[in-house]
């Protein structure tokens, strides 16, 4: 199969070019600014000394490119360099933090994913009824409020008014499993709501697509029940558009991590980044940005990477 | 306009209150944005109808009670709105131009002027919105100016990427080959055989990029690099009042109705206005 | 006689349509019809698009596409009203005794299986026979059909053979349960004409030889002819004859069946060259950008003024890019254009103003040929204050001058492309052409989408525009009686290769090369026993060699 082979390594490259670029970006991003990194630390009314001095110390005064490229060295052998604030070693402070955003994610989509596609077949199968229109107010709904909007008013009212859950999720090692599930379920209820609805609508638009081919059709007039027409016919094409949305979803999921692990005071990244960057701690900033970003082009590579291989044009070539 | 249906009509409505509320808040305001009038978190009145004020609460001075800092809500939640729906607008008309323009001129033109811009858009596309937000504003100072250009130039590449389909999609039809063929100029066709035909998707396309500028300026308030103190908007009225959740009260929450009703309104004019599009038989050809 | 196999009576098909902005309504589509079809005949059903056919095939196995439903009347099959059978018992039905076969085989044929597994399912499904057994028939109706490599030409999937041979499988598909009758919708429209013979004559052996039954649902006359034993004409979801095949195509009684049995017999007294050509295409061999071989090899032929050189040819035979050559869209690689005296410059930027005015084009596609946000007097105008500037008053007298040309109204002028019908349409855009009063126009396939009747009446329309106008028409199609009845003379393209060239007569007298032949024997006549004659004739020819 050397063609599929050949779209496989082009992609995975594609990927791997992108992160690169994104990474000279992201360094960009924080250099194209009226002042510098110095300049932000000190505030208007630094001396010209005293940011000489600061210059030095962070290396400033070398060539960008030359930064750029010690950056990115450090970056790939795992140094991130270490935090202008509280001068801590950046990859020390990020393992533990990304571990616990990843646990906090990986809940979040465990219970996200089955759920939203059962419930975009519901949609499907009751098309125009009311199920299907009762997922499309709950989905317009829930895509005209912020994530930190429904975080609270979950917080309100489950762990304020009827008191089940704990309305901060801190967890840390000496917790057991149970006790951090518990202490993570209101921010995972909430990413779910989140992500639910894209997928959901998505993924009821896909199966839609599919159901309206005319092999469809065909598999009906054979006589097939609407199981075996859906298991044996509509099933494997559909496979890819919903990979790729469960993908773009996951990928938004991430994003979503941020502003909830603020709400629920959460020791993740999300909460890490966002400190840094009113503290205008740069390395801090560009190490989260470059490894989100990493995380969303990864999902998405992976999206494309299925949809390659289960294209049976491509598997089976002429 | 007879044939509005009942749900374009409310949003209609609801999306003309809200930003006349914004246009003319210092008449509204039933006191000042950053006035002092009470003390910390007052009942308000909405609570006391609802029956969910706290015990032994029966009076209320304000409508929607006072804020961390005994400010009277209503009237921040009415200046709020106007910031928000200020830098929201602005930013929107910055994405919205930029972008569909920039998007058109690459289908037309085609060739590597449509490869370099295209490519740059993927990659800037690339980096989540809101984390490529975050590392601009760690070094930028945070005003409204600062806002509504990052807001601004982050968002136009979803409006570019929208555009240019459009475009190209229309770019192939015959009747654009029989403009090309009569031998009329580039900009005859980008304004009268392309431009009729892109502007209902491009509508509702701006209808849904202000709702999500909505959302992002809120989001980005709330987490203290958006609208700073004492100015008031949405994201940073949540963020005033969050710590009073965890005592029951709810003044945070009220943000969220009004983001929610101004979103909700938003899409459904938006929903109409393609709904009609499509309509038109062959309406994007 | 016995009792039939299918007994239709009274049937009355509707649908819910949502028209957007308006309350969703019921509307009729079929409005009653009657008919019967015996054990192993073949009962043809022919219309227009509109006229309900497919709908009424649907009906026989109790499915009605989108919101169609059946509202009223009986359906009987093997003396069982289907329409008061449970959903187990209809399941029973489709698949295992009433089959399908669509139009679109590549459409239809799940492209994620292979094509063994999708031709057996039904007859497995519906216990028929056994999984082996279903194979082992499924390969011997490969090779009935005229498949290659029958034994393993199923383990393909379906994108890995040609459009002609899927067509094909989806017959072997629809007789591999052992059905009694078989739904035939449309299953050789999207075909070539050559490829369309030979799935054609495959299918009518395979009825003949299994003594199915069949429903042959067309718009093409000429087709039906040949497989049918009998015909019902629908128009409007309205029965309008129906009867024995030698009834409907020699002795129709009605007016609208008279109609459809001579379309397509206007002819052309063919005019002999007079005078300079106004288009002499000089040596053209063309490539599409970025590909590596010529769709086009060497092309020449002339077009004299007031004339009509047809250029015919199947899908692929680079037709379509000799247009693109002459308009300048496609500057092509060595040759060149020339056009009323001067020669045209390869690409359309450097052509000047009197060059794009005097060669105009017509779409195949009018929908998508007219800006739908512009009125028809804007499409009309605009090259009318392009090349004259005209405005104002003049401008409009001249358009309405124009409609009346062809046939339309002052009223119109107002009105937008979604207001008119197919062949409307496609009035206005040669009304468009016309206004820019040009020495030849290119029609590209202008017939090719409209029901046979509108057809006609637009060829009718451009023989006499030619005449008023003396303009001359490159007329590109695949049609060969379309050729037939507009031609002076004819350019036969193959594989991107003038394969013959001259006046019409001589084009089409014998002697003939091999693919003029198998071109022109291939078109369906309008006559019983055409089809019988050609497998006749060409098992002759193949045993001869």
């Amino acid at each position: 199969m050397p063609l599929i082979v050949k779209l496989l390594a082009q992609r995975i490259a594609l990927g791997l070019i992108l992160l690169l670029l994104v990474s000279g970006l992201i360094f960009v991003g924080t250099m194209i600014l009226p002042g510098d990194v110095a300049q932000s630390i000190l505030g208007q009314s630094a001396t010209p000394e005293a940011l000489a001095n600061l210059r030095a110390e962070l290396g400033l005064n070398d060539p960008p490119l030359q930064r750029y490229i010690q950056w990115l060295g450090g970056a790939m052998t795992g140094d991130l360099g270490t935090a202008l604030t509280s001068g801590a070693d950046i990859t020390e402070s990020i393992a533990k933090r990304l571990s616990n955003t990843l646990f906090l994610a990986f809940w979040a989509a465990i219970i996200a994913v089955p759920l939203a596609i059962f419930l975009g077949l519901l949609a499907v199968r009751f098309k125009d009824r009311w199920p299907d229109k009762l997922i499309s107010a709950v989905t317009l709904a829930s895509i005209s409020i912020p994530e930190f909007l429904i975080g609270y008013v979950l917080m309100y009212l489950i762990a304020v008014k009827l008191r089940w859950f704990p309305s901060v999720a801190m967890i840390n090692d000496s917790m057991t499993l149970g006790d951090k599930l518990s202490a993570i379920a209101l921010p995972v209820a909430v990413l779910t709501l989140v992500v639910l609805a894209h997928m959901m609508r998505m993924t009821r638009a896909a199966i839609l697509n599919v159901m309206q081919s005319a092999y469809i059709e065909t598999a009906e007039l054979k006589g097939l029940n609407g199981f075996q027409v859906i298991f044996r016919h509509a099933f494997p094409n559909a496979i890819a558009p919903i990979v790729n949305v469960v993908m773009l979803n996951l990928a938004y999921l991430v994003v979503g991590v941020v502003v909830i692990e603020v709400v629920f005071v959460y020791p993740g990244m999300g909460q890490y980044l966002v400190d840094h960057v009113s503290k205008r701690d740069v390395p801090v900033v560009q190490a989260c940005g470059l490894i989100f970003a990493a995380v969303y082009i990864g999902l998405n590579m992976v999206a494309d990477i299925v949809a390659i291989l289960s294209n049976p044009r491509l598997r089976h070539p002429k | 306009m007879k044939n509005i249906p009942i749900s374009a009509m409310i949003g209609l409505f609801f999306t003309a209150l809200y930003f006349l509320a914004a246009l003319f808040a210092p008449l509204i305001a039933p006191y000042g944005m950053a006035e002092v009038v009470g003390d910390v978190w007052e009942t308000s009145r909405i609570e006391i109808m609802l029956g969910i004020a706290p015990d032994g609460v029966t009076e209320a001075n304000y409508w929607l009670g006072t804020d961390n800092i005994g400010r009277d809500l209503l009237s921040r939640m009415i200046y709020g709105g106007r910031t928000t729906i200020f830098i929201a607008t602005a930013a929107t008309i910055l994405s919205f131009t930029l972008g569909s323009v920039l998007g058109f001129f690459a289908a037309v033109a085609g060739g590597w002027v449509d490869q370099v811009l295209s490519r740059f858009v993927d990659l800037v596309m690339s980096i989540p919105t809101l984390i490529f937000a975050l590392v601009v504003l760690s070094v930028m100072p945070v005003t409204v100016p600062v806002l509504i250009l990052v807001m601004g130039l982050l968002d136009s590449t979803r409006v570019y990427r929208l555009a240019r389909a459009v475009a190209v999609d229309i770019e192939v039809m015959d009747y654009v080959e029989a403009a090309r063929l009569r031998g009329e100029k580039t900009a005859w066709i980008i304004f009268r055989e392309i431009l009729p035909n892109a502007l209902s998707p491009l509508v509702a396309e701006m209808g849904l990029r202000f709702i999500f500028m909505v959302l992002f300026v809120s989001t980005l308030s709330f987490l203290g690099l958006g609208i700073q103190p004492p100015e008031a908007d949405w994201g940073g009225i949540v963020k005033e009042n969050k710590d009073g959740i965890v005592y029951g009260i709810p003044a945070a929450l009220m943000p969220a109705f009004a983001i929610a009703t101004l979103a909700i309104s938003v899409n459904l004019v938006a929903d109409w206005v393609l709904n009609r599009t499509t309509s038109l038989k062959g309406g994007r050809g | 006689m016995s009792e039939p196999l299918l007994k239709v009576r009274g049937l009355k098909i509707g649908a819910t349509v949502y028209p957007p902005g308006e309350k969703p309504h019921d509307i009729d589509i079929v409005h009653g019809v009657d008919f019967d079809v015996q054990k192993g005949k073949v009962l043809g059903l022919i219309g227009e698009s509109g006229a309900g056919k497919s709908t009424i095939g649907l009906a026989s196995m109790a499915y009605g596409r989108g919101g169609v439903k059946i509202t009223g009347g009986e359906v009987w099959v093997n003396g069982r009203d289907i329409m008061q059978s449970s959903i187990g018992d209809i399941r029973k039905l489709r698949g295992g005794e009433v089959t399908y076969v669509s139009q679109s085989a590549a459409a239809s044929f799940n492209p994620a299986k292979k094509i063994i597994d999708q031709v057996v399912e039904a007859a497995v499904e519906q216990k028929k026979f056994s999984r082996k057994e279903a194979e082992d028939r499924a390969r011997v109706l490969f090779e009935k059909l005229g498949l290659p490599d029958p034994q393993n030409i199923g383990d393909r999937f379906p994108h890995q053979v040609s459009g002609g041979q899927l067509q094909r499988c989806m017959t072997a598909l629809a007789l591999c349960p052992e059905p009694d009758l078989v739904v035939f919708d449309e299953p050789t429209t999207a075909l070539d004409v050559t490829t369309q013979i030979d799935v054609l004559m495959a299918i009518k052996e395979a009825i003949r030889d299994t003594g199915v039954a069949a429903l042959y649902i067309t718009h093409d006359l000429a087709v039906v002819a040949q497989v049918s034993d009998d015909i019902m004409v629908l128009r409007h979801g309205n029965m309008v004859e129906y009867g024995p095949v030698d009834q409907i195509i020699n002795h129709p009684q009605e007016e609208y069946t008279q109609a459809l049995v001579s379309v397509r017999s206007i002819d052309h007294e063919e005019k002999a060259p007079n005078g300079d050509p106004v288009l002499s295409v000089r040596n053209i061999t063309a490539r599409y950008k970025g590909t590596q071989f010529d769709v086009l090899h060497n092309v020449n032929v002339d077009l004299y003024p007031g004339q009509t050189l047809a250029v015919v040819g199947e899908s692929g035979s680079g037709k379509s890019t000799l247009a693109r050559v002459i308009t300048g869209l496609l500057p092509p690689r060595e040759g060149e254009i020339e056009f009323a005296g001067r020669t045209l410059t390869p690409d359309l930027a450097g052509r000047s103003p009197e060059d794009l005015r005097e060669l105009q084009m017509i779409y195949q596609m009018a929908d998508v040929a007219m800006n739908p946000r512009q009125t028809v007097g804007t499409i009309i105008g605009r090259p009318l204050e392009f090349y004259f500037g005209m405005k104002g008053e003049e401008k409009r007298k001249r358009i309405i001058e124009l409609l009346d040309e062809i046939e339309l109204g002052e009223d119109f002028i107002d009105r937008y492309p979604a207001e008119l019908s197919g062949g409307q349409k496609q009035r206005v855009c040669i009304a468009r052409a016309l206004a820019a009063k040009p020495k030849m126009i290119i029609c590209d396939e202008v017939t090719s989408a409209l029901d046979p009747l509108v057809a006609d009446g637009i060829l009718k329309l451009l023989l006499q525009l030619q005449k008023i106008e003396d303009v001359a028409f490159l007329f590109i199609t695949h049609d060969l009686a379309t050729v037939r009845a507009i031609s002076d003379s004819i350019a036969v393209m193959y594989q991107g290769k003038v394969q013959r060239y001259g006046g019409k007569n001589q084009v089409l007298s014998p002697p003939f090369d091999d693919y003029t032949d198998l071109l022109l024997s291939s078109v369906p006549e309008m006559r019983l026993g055409w089809l019988e004659e050609v497998i006749a004739n060409r098992k002759m020819e193949s045993a001869g060699n």
